[in-house]
């Protein structure tokens, strides 16, 4: 076995990607070749690391060199300083935003790392999701093997029951239980299904489990087709993530070329084939029935329950669906023992949690921790605070069937029970901060617009229902509210919940009444004051020239598009509030700030 | 536009051929060979969801539903230039439905269709942003401001050379 005296990671996840990852491997592969460096320098190309906010992240190995916003232009140096001269580059090492003046040399020195726990993320920035091997070497399919030649089906669905396990995709299901559910139904063919359909806009929980560490989630849908009778499993995966297409495809081969997968595995009687099956940009696919419908072929339109999917899912067989984050805790499970998972977290939700941080934060990207963990330590601690120094207002999790928590919740502890109680729920781990210039009113706007352009449309409350709430919403948001429509929002929210066929319908209203419930001042300036407190809501905006502060240079004339802007030189300019169209054109060009919006 | 006569692109045809008798013996064989189908023509034709239909034994009613459900799926081609006329306030005050309807004359579409050589596929957008250029188009990622509809037709002889 080869030993190399250094290991250079580089993330080879999709933000980093995106940024240029790619050149920056290709880089350090021609440099280390010019320096003759190949056979004492291992270059691997992991999945996220997860600070997505500083990418692309280059990790140097003995030290754990933490290198962040790295460029392929940087690679010679660090070659040079680092690999050959031993001498880490301060200046392209990772500045904590809270520790202005402290230099962070080490990944585990990183304010963003400390609190987190990764479990689901275990080898996500460690290995090359590319090479089993490497899956191997970090105890890859052992779980599989001792299930096959150490447990019965009831052996592993007992340890996941008693672990604590509970579904990730958001709704939180009891994972033991379902998987009891498909166990005990009848029938000769039965199929394991993934939920790959990561839709919720703001949420890439999922994206970096299949581009980091595919062959988990193998591994725990074979290990789910032992527990429950079935021979096939399908993975439903968004066409929007080629490079996790791109891994899982490997990931497959290479499972079936060492046996791990497909006929009489670890030459037991056990069979287990995977399949992929791309969606095609439906965000209701990611609803299990619906999902269920388009493998079939068909349009994705979810269908009642009960049948459940446990007992008559896909090709009308007992099918067993769950997320891709509670997969890639299945094989820790079974290794380490219920009890070691079940130490983690709260009494009802165990375990930890995948959350993707978004919005108006620092530290943008990916963080797993234990449940019960605040929603002010992910905020502040690992997620640096609101940047530019704006207040927070709301973090919105579940996305678009989610709800926001105000400031006045900063302090619950995140899990399933504790977010429902306060009108919000985990969901699939989208966590989107909010600051004092984002509108409630125009988000519940935007996630509700977004609802409507996805329903199927086959039943009417979410199809009638949801566009009726918009319309109230481009009403209030234009200036043209009226006293009641609060009251209607709430109504019409409420019945919808009650009546809709599917979760998208049944909760596209959360976003709506949950800022109604923390937020109804805002609500009522729209409509009483037409007035938007954040100074977002376009038509609501006015702006003013200052007198005192305007010195007449006719820059803002020169700009406004529709010649809104009077008056005579070295005179206080004056906007015509009826011409107006508030594009914000001569707020920016003033070099006086004499222009205030409000 | 053109009818598209599957016999015509022989290639083509072979190959969602191939595609088929891959997929046809799987179960939910549909989406895989809409995608794949998809790639080879860059959209998917009548024909080509009357050849499917006719292959797999499903109703072309059926196919066509699901061609239309997904947003990934077009049965209208898409052209090498996007034009998209930007809808937004400060452009539609400046004239920009002007520069739509001399777009609409000069290439023989409406907005959302695409000209028969499949140069050009013509859309009205939401706002883009560059408000102090209105009114804006966008050829791809080109962006055109303070348009006259007069401009046009040079513009586009830009993109017709090509």
């Amino acid at each position: 076995m080869k030993l190399y005296r250094s290991h250079v990671l580089v993330c080879g996840g999709t933000g980093c990607h995106s940024s240029g990852s790619a050149g920056i491997i290709d880089a350090f592969q021609a440099e280390l070749k010019k320096h003759n460096l190949e056979d004492e320098i291992k270059l691997v190309s992991t999945g996220c690391f997860g600070l997505c906010a500083v990418g692309p992240v280059v990790v140097v190995y003995p030290e754990g060199a933490f290198y962040s916003g790295i460029k392929a232009e940087d690679v010679p140096r660090i070659v040079e300083e680092h690999l050959l001269k031993g001498r880490i580059v301060n200046d392209l090492l990772y500045h904590d935003h809270a520790k202005a003046e402290d230099v962070v040399s080490t990944l585990d020195e990183v304010e963003f790392y400390k609190k987190q726990k990764r479990m689901a993320l275990r080898n996500c920035g460690v290995i090359n999701p590319e090479k089993i091997e490497e899956y191997i070497a970090f105890d890859g399919y052992k779980a599989l093997a001792r299930v096959l030649t150490e447990m019965t089906p009831m052996d592993v669905i007992n340890e996941i029951k008693a672990s604590g396990l509970r579904g990730r995709g958001g709704a939180g299901f009891p994972t033991g239980l379902k998987w009891e559910f498909a166990r005990k139904a009848p029938g000769d063919k039965k199929y394991v299904c993934c939920n790959a359909d990561e839709g919720d806009p703001g949420a890439f929980m999922d994206r970096s489990l299949l581009e980091g560490d595919p062959h988990s989630i193998l591994e725990a849908m074979a290990i789910a087709g032992y527990a429950i009778g079935s021979d096939q499993g399908y993975i439903y995966v968004r066409a929007e993530y080629p490079i996790a297409v791109k891994r899982l495809t490997i990931a497959i081969e290479q499972a079936k070329e060492l046996g791990l997968l497909g006929k009489n595995i670890f030459g037991t009687d056990f069979s287990f084939d995977i399949e992929l099956r791309l969606g095609a940009g439906a965000f209701v696919c990611g609803e299990e029935t619906a999902l269920m419908r388009s493998i079939e072929g068909k349009r994705g339109e979810p269908t009642p329950r009960p049948p459940f999917p446990a007992v008559k899912g896909v090709f009308a067989k007992p099918t067993l669906l769950n997320n891709v984050e509670t997969y890639a805790n299945i094989p820790q499970i079974i290794l380490n023992g219920a009890e070691w998972f079940s130490q983690v977290g709260t009494e009802k939700s165990k375990g930890t949690k995948v959350f993707a941080l978004g919005g108006k934060i620092n530290n943008t990207g990916l963080v797993e921790v234990p449940m019960g963990t605040t929603l002010r330590e992910i905020i502040y601690d690992i997620g640096g605070g609101i940047p530019n120094g704006k207040k927070f207002k709301a973090a919105q999790t579940g996305g678009p069937s989610g709800g926001c928590i105000p400031a006045e919740h900063l302090d619950t502890p995140i899990d399933y029970d504790s977010l429902a109680k306060i009108g919000s729920m985990m969901g699939s781990g989208g966590l989107i901060v909010m600051d004092e210039d984002n509108c409630m009113v125009d988000i519940a706007r935007f996630f509700l617009d977004f609802t409507v352009d996805e329903s199927c449309g086959k039943c009417p409350p979410c199809r009638i229902g949801t566009k009726r709430m918009l319309e109230l919403l481009d009403k209030i948001t234009s200036g043209n509210g009226e006293e009641g429509d609060i009251e209607k929002l709430e109504e019409l929210g409420n019945n919808i919940k009650a009546s809709a066929l599917c979760g998208l319908g049944q909760t596209a209203p959360n976003p709506v009444l949950s800022t109604i419930m923390y937020f109804r001042d805002e609500y009522e300036a729209h409509i009483k004051e037409k007035r938007c407190p954040a100074g977002v809501c376009r038509n609501l905006l006015r702006y003013v020239i200052s007198s005192d502060l305007c010195r007449g240079c006719g820059l803002c004339t020169k700009v406004c598009p529709v010649s809104a802007i009077s008056g005579e030189r070295k005179a206080p300019h004056i906007i015509d509030p009826d011409k107006c169209i508030k594009c914000g054109a001569c707020a920016e060009k003033c070099p006086f700030h004499a222009i205030t919006k409000g | 536009m053109s009818r598209f006569i599957l016999a015509e692109h022989a290639e083509k045809l072979a190959e969602l051929n191939r595609i088929i008798d891959e997929y046809k013996g799987k179960e939910g064989p549909l989406m895989p060979i809409l995608t794949k189908a998809q790639e080879i023509f860059g959209y998917l034709p009548y024909e080509v969801q009357a050849h499917i239909a006719e292959a797999l034994d499903i109703p072309i009613s059926d196919i066509y539903g699901v061609a239309t459900f997904y947003s990934q799926f077009s049965v209208k081609p898409k052209g090498r230039y996007k034009i998209g006329v930007c809808m937004g306030t400060a452009c539609y005050v400046k004239g920009s439905q002007l520069i739509l309807n001399e777009l609409i004359k000069e290439l023989g579409v409406q907005p959302g269709d695409t000209t028969e050589d499949g140069r050009f596929t013509l859309e009205a957008t939401r706002c883009l942003g560059a408000c102090g250029l209105a009114p804006v188009m966008m050829i791809n990622d080109d962006v055109y401001g303070r348009l006259k509809p007069e401009d046009i037709k040079g513009i586009l002889d830009k993109y017709r050379d090509k």
